[in-house]
């Protein structure tokens, strides 16, 4: 029994190792520069500057949570009709879903500049029908669209995994029981999938919330998001490290929040009835 | 039983991938019975139970259920509940939420629901049980919990596929009563589906026996066992040897040499027949008095009963008697008239031999891999 423990932590310890070299020190680091000036002397001042970044904290929020409901709203559709292909064709439907993950994120952001800018591949074809130019690039529109385009993979892979693991005859038990397919999707496949859901959410969410190169690219100058402010105060120098590091610090404790409350919603939704 | 027929299958064709699974089925079922549908796995047994729940649709054929026809119409809009094999319980319900998931579907007021619920945890045993999850309930209360749900919703028909197997010995014994108890106290058709023939005979009050997607025999336990049709059926009921014989004439048959006297008539002369003749049926006795003679080739005890194997002119004899002999003892054999069972030469004539494989059949029944592929193939 100790030579297992003491073998499985010989294992271990890399990851272990690793853990604390590149995660929680860096937080200590993070951490340890919020509260302090660039002197060094503890202050709450960093913290208190965060008023000033209220519109990029809320629009994160909420191009986030658009975002995410939209991936969502074409994901979970695309995975249920998945399941009731043939498995070849889920495995092609799958490959293609993978494939631009393969590309570099920035030449798939970049991408989306050549299609939606003034001049670009849409208001080229529309022009030639006589219509617009219309303003594409630099909306809002445009930066949730990077969004669900960039993180829609990682909705798909979760709730598609969970769905496609739900045993046949509990929806064959259901329409014995006189279940129509509404009712089948509302009293059984949606109950469980739902743990795919969450994950997927989390794992949209969770980027989308903390991005910023997507909003630089495709929402100008109007759609700044917490990231960009992060990482704009982070190339100003040094003397921007502290209020930068408090701000990573509060976006990283709303976001611990976030998954404390799906993670609540999960285990509820197992031990209790729909 | 001069019952009405509650449901009709109708010259039923079925094929997956070319491959003919039923093959012209027919079969009337009446109200209030006890049926089982017996066969090896493959031959179609259960592919009939998921077209009477509505969850395959035949290539050709119909099937009415109290003189309407069903074909077309949707498992969920069908008279008929299932217990499946492996029970299908929902894994996000409670065991209550289970067995009141029919009646939610149909907008049932709640408090007849609990009423429901409360009643048919009682008639299976399962008091108390309400709040329980499924994975924290044993296979033998999972079986209750799917037994309680399929039968909320009042069916008229119920269909259980298999429901013992995944049950041990001594489980599976209690259920095999609890469900016919239970059948006989709701009145409800019952259509049971097994693989397991003891199982077949001693809960049916009628068996239909199957094999390549046809029906080979239907009839009472006590038919079946005692007058097989064929050589498929006479092997696949109990323990049987089936030797080649020769009509002499009207109750005169040959077997082994020798001119039996039997109960069986109305076959040509000299035609030549499968002859039936179960183990138990065979006495043993010195060999100068035996009407034909052999030699003990091995012997088992099983504790009731010393299962002994005779060798006679090359054709082992499985015998099955409460006298002891040897090994390499020469015995005489005794087989009374109403013993005999003359079957028509079928397609399955010849295909079962004679013992002298027999250990081999006792692995292949016992090795549980093997039933696992049996029940994956289904």
């Amino acid at each position: 029994m100790n030579k297992k423990g003491f073998g499985s932590r010989i294992v271990a310890s890399p990851y272990i190792l690793w853990a604390a070299l590149f995660v929680i020190v860096p937080l200590i680091f993070v951490a340890y520069f919020a509260f302090t000036t660039p002197d060094g002397a503890f202050t709450l001042s960093n913290i208190a500057q965060i008023a000033k970044y209220k519109k990029a904290f809320f629009q994160s929020v909420l191009y986030s949570l658009i975002a995410t409901i939209i991936t969502l709203l074409i994901s979970y559709p695309m995975a249920y009709f998945m399941t009731k292909m043939k498995v070849t064709a889920q495995k092609m439907i799958m490959v293609i879903v993978m494939l631009p993950m393969w590309m570099n994120f920035l030449i798939r952001t970049y991408s989306w500049i050549s299609i939606l800018a003034n001049k670009g591949i849409i208001n080229t074809f529309l022009s030639r029908l006589g219509i617009g130019p219309l303003k594409l690039i630099n909306t809002p529109g445009a930066v949730i669209l990077g969004m669900v385009y960039d993180f829609i993979p990682y909705m798909i892979l979760p709730i598609y995994t969970v769905m496609s693991k739900i045993d046949d005859s509990l929806i064959e038990a259901a329409s014995d029981l006189g279940a129509n397919s509404f009712n089948r999707l509302k009293k059984v496949i949606i109950p469980l999938s739902f743990p795919g859901v969450i994950s997927g959410i989390t794992m949209v969410f969770v980027p989308c919330v903390s991005t910023f190169y997507i909003s630089q690219k495709l929402g100008g100058n109007k759609n700044l998001l917490i990231g960009d402010a992060i990482e704009y105060l982070f190339n100003s120098g040094p003397d921007f490290y502290n209020v930068a590091s408090a701000l990573s610090l509060v976006l990283m404790i709303m976001i611990l929040v976030c998954l404390f409350v799906m993670n609540y919603f999960t285990d509820s939704e197992e031990a209790t009835i729909l | 039983m001069a019952k009405e027929n509650i449901l009709e299958l109708k010259d039923i064709y079925v094929s997956f991938d070319g491959e003919k699974v039923l093959d012209g089925l027919s079969l009337d079922i009446k109200d209030k019975e006890f049926i089982t549908l017996l066969g090896p796995s493959g031959c179609g047994k259960t592919t009939t139970l998921r077209i009477i729940a509505g969850f395959l649709e035949p290539d050709k054929g119909d099937v009415f259920f109290d003189g309407q026809n069903l074909v077309g119409v949707p498992a969920y809009k069908r008279q008929v509940n299932t217990i499946f094999q492996r029970y299908a319980l929902f894994p996000h319900l409670n065991v209550y939420e289970n067995i009141a998931f029919g009646m939610r579907v149909k907008k049932m007021p709640e408090e007849k629901i609990q009423k429901e619920v409360t009643d048919l945890l009682s008639l299976v045993n399962l008091e108390g049980f309400e709040k329980r999850r499924i994975s924290t309930l044993s296979g033998g209360q999972q079986q209750r919990v799917a037994i309680a749900r399929a039968i909320a919703n009042r069916p008229k028909v119920l269909l259980l596929d298999e429901p013992l197997a995944a049950l041990d010995l001594k489980l599976r014994k209690d259920m095999q009563k609890e469900l016919r108890n239970m059948q006989q106290k709701l009145g409800i058709t019952f259509i049971f589906v097994t693989h397991d023939q003891e199982e077949a005979l001693t809960m049916s009050d009628r068996v239909v026996v199957m094999d390549k997607g046809k029906i080979q025999q239907v009839g009472t336990p006590i038919d079946i066992y005692n007058e097989p049709k064929n050589a498929f059926v006479a092997d696949f009921i109990g323990e049987s040897n089936i030797v080649d014989g020769v009509m002499k004439k009207d109750y005169l048959v040959d077997i082994a040499g020798h001119s039996f006297k039997c109960l069986d008539k109305g076959f040509e002369e000299n035609e030549a027949v499968d002859v039936v003749i179960r183990p138990e049926d065979v006495d043993i006795v010195p060999s100068k008095q035996g009407e034909i003679c052999g030699e003990v080739t091995s012997i088992a005890f099983l504790g009731v009963h010393y299962e002994i194997i005779v060798d006679i002119d090359g054709f082992k004899w499985m015998i099955q008697t409460t006298d002891a002999a040897k090994v390499g003892d020469k015995v005489g054999l005794i087989i009374e008239p109403d013993a005999i069972h003359i079957m028509k030469k079928s397609e399955y004539s010849g295909l079962y031999g004679d013992y002298s494989s027999y250990s081999d059949e006792i692995d292949q029944l016992s090795n549980p891999d093997e039933i696992a592929e049996d029940i994956a193939d289904e």
